[in-house]
């Protein structure tokens, strides 16, 4: 339980960005320590992005309470909060003017291609994982038409990734079910 | 005199805690989705802060690590209340989301041998790579402006790709190569990109509001 703490605080220490920057991030953490394969982890993402709320912390909750029931739900949710609650007080109090610093512009100029660079490794580690990186299959023509349909209601009509969640469920129970 | 203020104290916190308890499970989709909910309850309704305060607490939450809705429930709390303020306001933003997860976890693990809900979630987990794609394409395009910033990108995906480097070890170098970066750049007497900034922030507040992706 405390593992599960501790490293949670960690992401919650390094998550800027937060939401899908997150991802690769938790992913690791958790294929290290081993306490979820690829398809779980999926699920864990779906539900998290069903519930309102920050994707990052909500995934924490589910990762949590699927290892230790409650508790662990309880405590991967705090070891995410702990850090932001600490550093935005630490901001409010002391910090404020600080921030608009040179030096934390120059941070974030560094950090928001790396931060890029994660969401996009993301993308690749899931895809990889998933069927739209296989042979020639029934599975791969209902994926590509899922992936397609998804980018282009979020690019073109800017639909909400609810909406594309619950869609892509549908199609699933179409044709996989 | 001593009691009523405190009386007046105890009645704030409870405040803080209803507002955030009454934003917290509208806000599908996470971080950018936040903020006219919590715009409309804290300038509109309450009072509590006006529409220039409202920016900077934003333009700092977006950046802080962690969710810009809890930064700034976290900073909103803390200036109308101290601690005790900010405590009240992330235990309301995050206590409907944390049962949702928590009832949503129960609800599917329930059905995990389920046919149809194994099949919705195969569908599902597509829609997830369309959802992180789109993503950094709109990451991307904020963050990715000149030179250094592609190079940077690039020379990351090397190091998570190629060399396995972990995640957390690439966040912290990006923040010193980018002190490093303007280091060098202002040697050699360039200033020009670092306003970016604040443009790209002020975009991303409206138009890509449900994408918890901009820092």
């Amino acid at each position: 339980m405390w593992e599960l703490f501790w490293t949670f605080m960690k992401i919650g220490f390094v998550s800027f960005g937060g939401g899908y920057a997150m991802i690769p991030v938790i992913e690791h953490e958790v294929s290290i320590h081993q306490w979820m394969n690829e398809a779980q982890f999926v699920k864990a993402i779906a539900i998290a992005g069903m519930s309102p709320g920050p994707i990052a912390i909500n995934t924490a909750t589910y990762i949590g309470y699927s290892i230790l029931d409650i508790w662990g739900a309880i405590v991967a949710t705090l070891g995410m909060l702990i850090p932001s609650l600490l550093i935005m007080i630490l901001i409010a109090s002391l910090l404020y003017k600080v921030f608009h610093h040179d030096i934390v512009k120059s941070v974030f100029y560094g950090l928001r291609p790396v931060i890029t660079a994660l969401i996009i490794f993301a993308a690749l580690i899931m895809a990889t994982n998933s069927t739209l990186y296989s042979s020639f299959s029934w599975d791969l023509i209902v994926n590509l038409f899922i992936f397609i349909m998804a980018l282009y209601l979020l690019i073109r009509h800017h639909k909400h990734p609810l909406l594309i969640i619950v869609l892509s469920g549908l199609v699933g129970m179409a044709f996989f079910g | 005199m001593k009691v009523e203020q405190h009386q007046k104290g105890t009645r704030l916190v409870i405040d803080i805690l209803f507002s955030f308890l009454k934003i917290s499970p509208t806000t599908f989709g996470g971080g950018y989705a936040m903020i006219p909910a919590i715009e409309k309850e804290i300038v509109d309704n309450r009072k509590w802060l006006n529409e220039t305060e409202m920016s900077d607490v934003l333009s700092i939450s977006g950046s802080a690590p962690g969710g810009i809705g809890i930064n700034a429930a976290t900073f909103i709390g803390y200036r109308l209340h101290g601690i005790k303020g900010s405590i009240a306001a992330v235990v309301g933003m995050s206590l409907p989301t944390f049962l949702i997860v928590f009832i949503l976890g129960l609800f599917f693990s329930f059905f995990s041998d389920n046919e149809k809900v194994n099949a919705a979630f195969k569908g599902i987990q597509i829609a997830i790579i369309a959802l992180v794609s789109y993503a950094g394409y709109k990451m991307a395009k904020t963050s990715i402006y000149d030179k250094s910033t592609f190079l940077t990108l690039i020379i990351t995906l090397f190091l998570l790709i190629y060399l396995k480097v972990p995640p957390m070890i690439v966040i912290v170098a990006g923040g010193f190569a980018g002190i490093l970066i303007m280091k060098v750049k202002t040697q050699l007497g360039y200033f020009k990109n670092v306003t970016n900034d604040q443009k790209s922030k002020e975009q991303y507040k409206y138009t890509d509001y449900y994408m918890g992706d901009g820092i």
